[in-house]
């Protein structure tokens, strides 16, 4: 049988993996967006894992959430990508220093 | 081995090697294609967790959706690929050793020491006649029906924000807009003119068409 822990490594795996991808990929903002999609996966499976193992249907609930709320953050993130790169001609994120962060 | 371990390690297994390679390919097509086999597999290892509405909602939604989306914009971008890797080799280091620390961490917390089979017991596991949809569905409609309405709600703000930040208007050279307001401002004065003439009448035609209209 599956253990627990084996879904929770699983998804911290998963969160390493995309957490060391926005390090390396500095210069790219879409392979960025695309790991902060995988670091709410990671999340949600933790989630779903849990919820199998306590039989409580509330956790895949909340999962349901997150994946809206995703959904909606890749929407409004691909179209400020969009915006940078209309008015930059890139997409480097060490560039995007304008508010002197 | 059981036949469901053998699965859950192939699915995760394949997960973890796709995302390896997405966060490490030059081509961000490629990157997103990677990521498609991450969602799937991630998408298996939910079913196995008995999660089967959310496990086909990933693919759906993520895979037919986002997934498209992210595809689209990454082609409509005119990027250099060659710029995009610099500083990788630079970063690589930092990123592994920051990663494989908060790793050690959490396997030292969610590790089989603690939740292991001896220690959680094995899950409750339902029957074929039992609905993971109708399970999610019940309290979802009346328990949270509050925050599906807002879900709702963020969504219609979501394509809202992500048109209004988008739209851009473009010249009269590029494209050809209607002005709603000068469509509807007009009157039938400033265009219709009526004008006054004398009648020229052609005698010998004008009566033989009457002629001929009296005939019918």
């Amino acid at each position: 049988m599956i253990a627990l822990s084996d879904y929770l490594l699983f998804g911290a795996v998963l969160f390493m993996i995309s957490l060391a991808g926005i390090f390396l990929n500095r210069k790219n903002l879409i392979i960025i967006l695309m790991c902060i999609e995988l670091l709410l996966l990671a999340v949600n499976t933790n989630l779903v894992a849990f919820s199998h193992y306590l039989n409580d249907v509330q956790g895949e609930i909340f999962v349901f959430f997150i994946l809206t709320v995703a959904a909606a953050e890749a929407a409004i993130g691909l179209a400020i990508l969009v915006l940078v790169f209309r008015h930059r001609k890139h997409i480097t994120v060490d560039d995007l220093d304008q508010l002197k962060g | 081995m059981s036949f469901e371990q053998l699965v859950f390690y192939a699915f995760a297994g394949i997960s973890s090697l796709a995302a390896l390679m997405m966060i490490t390919v030059r081509n961000p097509v490629k990157a997103a294609l990677w990521l498609v086999l991450t969602f799937i597999s991630a998408a298996g290892v939910w079913l196995l967790a008995e999660s089967e509405f959310l496990g086909l909602v990933l693919i759906l939604v993520y895979v037919g959706a986002v997934m498209v989306l992210f595809l689209f914009v990454v082609m409509m971008l005119d990027i250099n690929l060659a710029e995009m890797k610099e500083g990788f080799a630079q970063y690589a280091p930092v990123g592994a050793l920051v990663a494989l620390v908060v790793f050690g961490l959490i396997y030292l917390v969610v590790g089989p020491e603690h939740f292991g089979l001896d220690k959680t017991g094995l899950p409750v596991t339902h029957g074929p006649d039992y609905s993971n949809t109708k399970e999610i569905a019940v309290p979802l409609y009346t328990q949270h029906a509050y925050a599906f309405v807002l879900a709702a709600v963020l969504l219609l703000v979501g394509i809202v924000a992500a048109i209004a930040l988008t739209l851009r208007r473009r010249g009269p050279r590029d494209a050809l807009y209607q002005d709603i307001d000068a469509q509807v401002r007009v009157r039938a004065e400033d265009r219709l003119t009526m004008v006054k003439m004398a009648p020229e009448v052609e005698p010998d035609v004008s009566s033989k068409n009457e002629e001929e209209e009296g005939a019918k």
